[in-house]
């Protein structure tokens, strides 16, 4: 049986993988799934405290609703996010963050 | 779930991780994310925590991966993979990386670590009696199954019906604004 601290190690070891990926990727759609990575690690950190902390005898679902609530809000944010870079496409026929410096001073 | 499950499932979830930014193509990068999900949701399942682990596969494998294939495929990004890569970010990302494990391991050395609480049949049984008898979750836990997705149900429709109804309204406002930001504004 795997413990409670392997699963926050696996868990953190996706959310540090996504960290990287943001930072050193320029391409801004995969920049985007690396978020997506890192919201899924911390939906595997929460299912994993449901389930090591029951209640009754049951997991904890108030750990398992937050989870569902996180993948909703990703799956809207997703949607916006992509319209938002395809609007992106369209305005500057780019999407490499090194070629989007409008904001610097 | 037996170890040797959770290592395999994990195993094909980091491999699926480290392809994502390994990868210098936008499509393949978002076949090793559906890779990734599916280790994840794997472990999911085998946390007992069954309908999160379908809806993982059902709206991020199925709707939002293929979401983003179409965006990828729409914007043509052929030429994006013969950029040569900065000394720089590779530099950062990879220090970001070993700082964040240190500081994790160092934090995990030092909490108590736990097992798994049994979810056998005795637990379940003894579950029931919290439910209203002649229900199906009671009927279910008295037999020595987890009913996941009605106890998922069951919390969703008590205790967080107004924050699952202002879900709805923002799945309804995030439509709208997709529909506004790609139309295309007459000049």
């Amino acid at each position: 049986m795997a413990s409670l601290n392997d699963y926050l190690l696996v868990s953190g070891l996706l959310f540090a993988i996504g960290l990287a990926g943001v930072v050193l990727r320029r391409n801004i759609i995969v920049v985007f799934m690396c978020l997506e990575l890192m919201l899924s690690a911390a939906n595997l950190s929460l299912v994993a405290f449901s389930r090591f902390n029951t209640v009754n005898g049951l997991p904890d679902y108030n750990g398992q609703m937050l989870v569902f609530f996180v993948i909703t809000v990703a799956a809207a944010e997703v949607a916006v996010g992509l319209a938002i870079i395809v609007a992106l496409y369209r305005a500057r026929q780019t999407i490499h963050t090194d070629e989007l410096t409008s904001l610097k001073g | 779930m037996p170890s040797y499950l959770f290592w395999l499932f994990s195993t094909i979830m980091l491999i699926g991780g480290t392809a994502v930014i390994a990868f210098r193509n936008p499509v393949s990068s978002a076949l090793s994310v559906v890779t990734c999900f599916v280790g994840l949701s794997g472990l999911f399942i085998g946390l007992s925590a069954f309908f999160v682990g379908v809806i993982q596969i059902l709206v991020y494998t199925g709707a939002v991966m293929v979401l983003f294939l179409f965006i990828i495929m729409l914007l043509d990004l052929k030429d994006e993979q013969k950029r040569a890569k900065g000394l720089a970010p590779a530099l950062a990302g990879f220090t970001l990386f070993i700082a964040f494990m240190v500081q994790l391991i160092g934090v995990l050395s030092r909490t108590p670590d736990k097992t798994a609480p049994p979810l056998d049949a005795a637990t379940l049984t003894a579950a029931a009696t919290a439910f209203p008898s002649g229900g199906k979750i009671a009927a279910n836990l008295a037999e020595g199954r987890l009913p996941d997705v009605h106890l998922i149900g069951h919390t969703l429709f008590t205790q967080y019906n107004l924050p699952f109804q202002i879900l709805g309204v923002l799945l309804l406002v995030a439509t709208i604004g997709v529909v506004a930001l790609s139309k295309r504004h007459a000049e």
